[in-house]
């Protein structure tokens, strides 16, 4: 802004020389007390924070997979397809807490969707006017509440309900079946995948709630209404008009909760009985996830492979939720465009 | 066809119409049903870990808890150096995190709203808004404490920060995009630079939304615990030196809760129930913060 001004009072200066008049300069221009400078700063210092955003990620992609170098030049990929967890051996690789956290995680999402997606449809349909905002809050507090405490609960509360009231009957039923015996093997202490799997699909119902309630809303009032003008159901009109305009969000909302079970941390950690091996496939073996593996081990790992080999795990858990998130992201992005497409 | 006939099949039809909509009431109601169950499911288990947090909780805690130090197994004390430790890391982590949090959000909200850094840093941000806790952790002792040879309060404060940022960022930029443009260019009408629109009319009048966002924030890294298990590690005893590594509620409840000694164990329980009403708490003033506007 300054340097063009200045260009054009010189400019201006020499026309006036050449018609051979002397003139005083014009007076110079009042500076404002904080000038473009001020303004100048203020726009780096809030594109710097922004960029700082970025790098953030970059670095943390960047120190893990430095880290993890000494496991990753080791056993290259093969570190995600073998079972030997062997830190006395140094012998390392991550099949089995890769297992142990997209198992508890599958176990969460099967009992979270069809919960979320039916508190999504009683916030949006069913609910009384002034019950909705009450109701909407409770979920969203479920969500607030430190990790720690549902790890805790879970452990000392949850599971010797889980494993009087429903392990032992459930052995008691099926244990002589085959194959479906073999799922309901083990010790029925309450620790293991099926509780981890429980503990995480309480954690992520309120988020996946939440984003379905949202995406709900979206759907224009107008659709809604024709439908039910033509005679439909409530039930008809969700599934008929709502679902199919919100299915990307719907989708997205769910992958959202995936996300965060898959790094869950704490709640998993108390309840998952951190067992470092995998001869069963019953649910109620003691497992590992990598999340428990990190929390549990990483500090007393001394320096080198054992060390590098976590980092590597923590690696392929950064990896697999930012594929996971940007998923979800991306179908939410979609839900928003159309909607602007169509109003 | 004479007329009964036709009378005759009129009723049929009607009856199967009949039949139909009443098939589609009951699927309609089963559906319903269901859904009240599953709200209902939810609620239940937010009363249960409710009631059990506050009934267990209540009992272990006592006077001691609050003004005394975490003790070794089966003897007296309370979890004094662990709230302090919590508190000063997160105020820090705090006092690190908003300025950082709240500039990139007015980066996105005033200063560059289309552009590919704006879209880029806003997709990213919503992804380490979700990212694992854990990882944040183990990228600061990659980068802090590995670097220093020694855990660290500081290198607790850092990757509580570094969580803060997202959720700032995120609120403060939401915020600012509901002021009215036109008090905006009310203020550069008025020959007002830049930044003094933003800092003295558009920031101030998002204020709320802002304090909620730093409420939010600081409810979130209170009960964060995987973070701080390799950064800022855990202290048995009081320390108000950042450098050396230093007790937290959350990693001394992890501590407290898996061990096998029952005064551990009542300790964890009394260290659970104040970070539950320090957490609801937060979250219930941010949510009264935003609604009273």
């Amino acid at each position: 802004m300054s340097t063009t001004l200045s260009a054009n009072q010189i400019s201006l200066d020499q026309s006036i020389d050449s018609l051979g008049r002397v003139m005083s300069s014009p007076p110079p221009i009042k500076r404002a007390r904080s000038g473009p400078m001020a303004d100048r700063i203020f726009g780096w210092l809030a594109k710097g924070a922004a960029l700082f955003t970025l790098a953030m990620l970059i670095a943390i992609l960047a120190s893990l997979t430095i880290s993890a170098w000494p496991a990753i030049q080791k056993y290259g990929l093969g570190f995600l397809v073998s079972t030997q967890w062997d830190p006395v051996k140094e012998e390392f690789g991550g099949l089995v807490m890769i297992y142990g956290t997209l198992i508890t995680s599958f176990i969460a999402l099967l009992i979270a969707v069809p919960v979320s997606f039916g508190i999504a449809l009683f916030l949006t349909e069913l609910s009384p006017a002034w019950l909705k905002r009450p109701l909407g809050t409770a979920i969203e507090l479920l969500a607030a509440v430190p990790s720690i405490v549902y790890g805790m609960w879970g452990l000392l509360v949850f599971s010797p309900v889980l494993s009087t009231y429903v392990q032992q009957p459930l052995q008691a039923a099926f244990g002589g079946v085959p194959y479906i015996g073999a799922l309901f093997a083990g010790p029925p202490v309450g620790i293991g995948i099926l509780s981890a799997g429980i503990i995480l699909a309480i954690m992520v119902i309120p988020f996946i709630a939440a984003v379905m309630r949202d995406v709900f809303e979206v759907t224009p009032p107008l659709l809604k209404e024709s439908a039910y003008g033509l005679g439909a159901t409530t039930w008809e009109v969700v599934s008929q008009v709502v679902l199919p305009y919100t299915k990307a969000g719907v989708v997205g909302g769910i992958m959202l909760g995936l996300g965060r079970a898959i790094g869950e941390t704490m709640a998993v950690t108390f309840v998952i009985g951190n067992f470092n091996q995998l001869d069963y496939v019953s649910l109620f073996q003691a497992a590992n996830s990598i999340t428990s593996a990190l929390a549990n081990e990483f500090a007393e790992a001394g320096e080198g492979l054992h060390q590098a080999a976590l980092m590597y795990l923590g690696l392929v858990l950064f990896f697999i939720t930012l594929v996971v998130l940007s998923l979800s992201k991306l179908l939410l992005a979609q839900l928003k465009k159309s909607e602007g497409a169509k109003t | 066809m004479t007329t009964g006939d036709s009378l005759l099949l009129a009723a049929a039809t009607e009856e199967a119409r009949l039949g139909k909509y009443a098939q589609r009431k009951l699927v309609n109601r089963v559906v319903l049903t269901l859904a009240l169950a599953a709200m209902s499911f939810g609620l239940f288990w937010l009363f249960w870990i409710l009631i059990e947090t506050v009934r267990l909780g209540f009992a272990g805690l006592t006077f001691a808890t609050l003004t005394q130090m975490t003790p070794p197994p089966n003897d007296a004390g309370g979890l004094a150096n662990a709230i302090y430790g919590s508190f000063l890391m997160v105020m820090l982590a705090t006092f690190v995190g908003t300025p950082i949090g709240v500039m990139a959000g007015i980066y996105l909200a005033e200063f560059d709203t289309k552009g590919w850094l704006a879209v880029t840093t806003r997709f990213v941000n919503d992804i380490l808004l979700s990212a694992p806790s854990i990882v944040i952790g183990l990228f600061v002792y990659a980068v802090v404490v590995a670097r220093f040879k020694s855990f660290s309060g500081w290198a607790g404060v850092i990757a509580l920060a570094l969580i803060v940022i997202p959720v700032v960022i995120r609120t403060t930029e939401n915020m600012l995009q509901l002021i009215p443009a036109g008090l905006r260019e009310a203020a550069y009408a008025l020959g007002a630079p830049k930044w003094k629109v933003i800092l003295s009319i558009t920031l101030k009048a998002a204020r709320a939304g802002v304090v909620t966002g730093v409420m939010l924030a600081v409810a979130r890294i209170a009960g964060e615990t995987a973070p701080l298990l390799f950064t800022a590690l855990s202290n048995q005893f009081w320390t108000s030196s950042l450098s050396e590594p230093m007790a937290s509620l959350p990693v001394t409840i992890f501590k407290f809760a898996m061990s096998p000694y029952e005064n551990w164990q009542n300790l964890a329980w009394a260290g659970v129930l104040l970070i539950t009403l320090a957490v609801l708490g937060l979250n219930i003033a941010a949510r009264v913060l935003t609604r009273a506007r």
